[in-house]
């Protein structure tokens, strides 16, 4: 059996007195694509953020590639074998697309600005953004185009694992659908695994190649991408089809 | 006090980890320039102001108070005195605190709020090297250049008012206040700058850093930004006058 490129075990996380992460359970295999879905306030985002040491768990264990994420310079390993594309794309505002995509290059020494200027081009053209955007600044770019860039960063150092923090929202679903055309040909060329969390269904099924449904803290149900729509869980059933009726509470 | 006591161990904490992020040999060089520019040349025209005028007042108003025992003949002495050891650090510093230390905690505060922080750890980059440890060096390294402009410009408005409009003689005024002064007075007030610097620097970061909650997070960072670095200011000022008289500066 393959070692999972990312393995949570049994992490919990409160906030005060609210529990968020009551055993959260998750392993990803190398060149695999796990989607996590999920209502509002479920605990997607800060189970990302707890695998990549934005935050830390209360309780549990986090491995990458059979590496315990408890120290610094095992923290730091995994960072620099990794890409994460932000819900907002958090581009620095005051860094021209450029450098905000080979940032990453820039801090290593060796790496002059002109070839740090060229990968940032040629990561760009993946993302099918032409050089004219690379001297601009975010704030002159569309929140597409946000998206892309954002997305030209994850993949810039051709990290192993890619985190993905609802791509697609705020976004129309053309855009949307080109954003989700990108990943999956971005993260498939690559040979990455991937961790995306997302409440948008078109999505879900199309960049996961395993789906997996987060409620109250934990894992409720996980199968492959093309059968969420049959999953027989309750639940899974009434947040795919987004009826208010069922078992989920709609947060209000 | 329990909750006062954690605030003051999380400050003391984050002081630290600056500081520590600023010994580190600094791969950031062109970002600590780049806010050395923003910090310190930036920040000329409204310290030059202040400082022009708060000479030319300080000249009249010592005019007027001298002249109640026959002592107008001291507004030179007093005016560069004042300007050096006082005025000139503590107002410069407080004009950055309104101008830099709020600037920087809307900046930092809007990055955090923003996921640009995250997004500097996912990069492997530590905020405290990246972000917070050049704008310490840009503060206190440019604060003592500002101050020591100020002090020129300070002693160049009373210069004005006191030729101008009390018929001083500008050549004895200019000998009067060469003489009276000292290197200890000048020294001193660059080393209350420096400290300013840091205080002002630290603050916008630490405000920023903790900021939450959107747009109204963000502007309650910038306003205790400037709040706590004008007390720390006048405290850190009180601190400093206290020892340098001890030790005769």
């Amino acid at each position: 059996m393959t070692q999972p490129l990312l393995q949570m075990t049994n992490v919990h996380k409160a906030f005060g007195p609210k529990k968020i992460l009551q055993g959260l359970d998750i392993d990803v295999a190398p060149g695999k694509s796990l989607v996590i879905i999920g209502g509002s306030g479920t605990g997607k985002s800060v189970s990302l953020k707890c695998a990549l040491g934005l935050m830390k768990p209360d309780e549990g264990e986090i491995l990458f590639d059979g590496e315990k994420l408890k120290k610094k310079k095992a923290r730091e390993a995994m960072l620099a074998r990794t890409g994460m594309l932000f819900q907002g794309g958090a581009l620095f505002d005051s860094l021209p697309i450029w450098q905000n995509v080979s940032f990453k290059l820039l801090g290593k020494s060796g790496t002059s600005k002109a070839d740090a200027k060229d990968h940032a081009i040629e990561t760009l053209k993946k993302v099918r953004l032409g050089s004219e955007v690379a001297d601009l600044y975010p704030a002159e770019l569309s929140g597409g185009m946000q998206k892309r860039v954002g997305l030209a960063r994850a993949i810039a150092t051709r990290p192993d694992l890619i985190f993905f923090d609802e791509p697609t929202t705020g976004l129309d679903p053309i855009t949307a659908d080109a954003i989700n055309d990108l990943i999956v040909e971005q993260v498939k060329g690559l040979g990455a695994a991937s961790v995306s969390i997302t409440h948008d269904m078109p999505s879900a099924r199309k960049i996961g190649d395993e789906i997996a449904m987060l409620y109250e803290g934990k894992i409720i149900w996980r199968g492959p991408a093309d059968t969420v729509d049959d999953s027989g869980n309750e639940y899974v059933d009434q947040f795919v089809h987004g009826r208010a009726e069922g078992p989920i509470q709609p947060a209000m | 006090m329990l909750g006062l006591l954690g605030e003051a161990g999380r400050l003391a904490t984050f002081i630290t980890r600056v500081k520590l992020a600023a010994l580190t040999p600094w791969v950031f060089f062109g970002e600590t320039l780049k806010q050395c520019i923003r910090i310190g040349y930036f920040s000329l025209p409204v310290v030059g102001l202040t400082a022009i005028f708060t000479g030319a007042a300080l000249a009249l108003n010592i005019f007027v108070g001298g002249s109640r025992f026959n002592a107008e003949q001291f507004v030179p002495n007093i005016v560069v005195l004042g300007i050096t050891r006082e005025l000139g650090p503590v107002l410069a510093a407080l004009m950055l605190a309104g101008r830099v230390s709020a600037g920087i905690a809307a900046e930092v505060g809007t990055m955090k709020v923003t996921e640009q922080i995250d997004a500097l750890h996912t990069l492997s980059t530590s905020p405290f090297q990246y972000l917070y440890a050049p704008r310490f060096w840009a503060a206190v390294l440019t604060l003592p250049i500002l101050v020591l402009i100020a002090d020129i410009i300070g002693v160049y408005g009373g210069y004005l008012v006191a030729t101008g409009t009390l018929d001083f003689n500008g050549n004895l005024y200019i000998k009067n206040t060469m003489d009276y002064v000292t290197g200890g007075d000048v020294i001193g007030g660059l080393i209350k700058a420096a400290v300013f610097g840091g205080v002002v620097a630290l603050m916008g970061c630490y405000h920023g850093q903790n900021s939450q909650g959107g747009a109204s997070g963000v502007g309650r960072a910038a306003t205790l930004a400037v709040v706590s670095s004008a007390v720390l200011i006048f405290f850190s000022n009180f601190l400093m006058t206290t020892l340098f008289t001890r030790i005769g500066l």
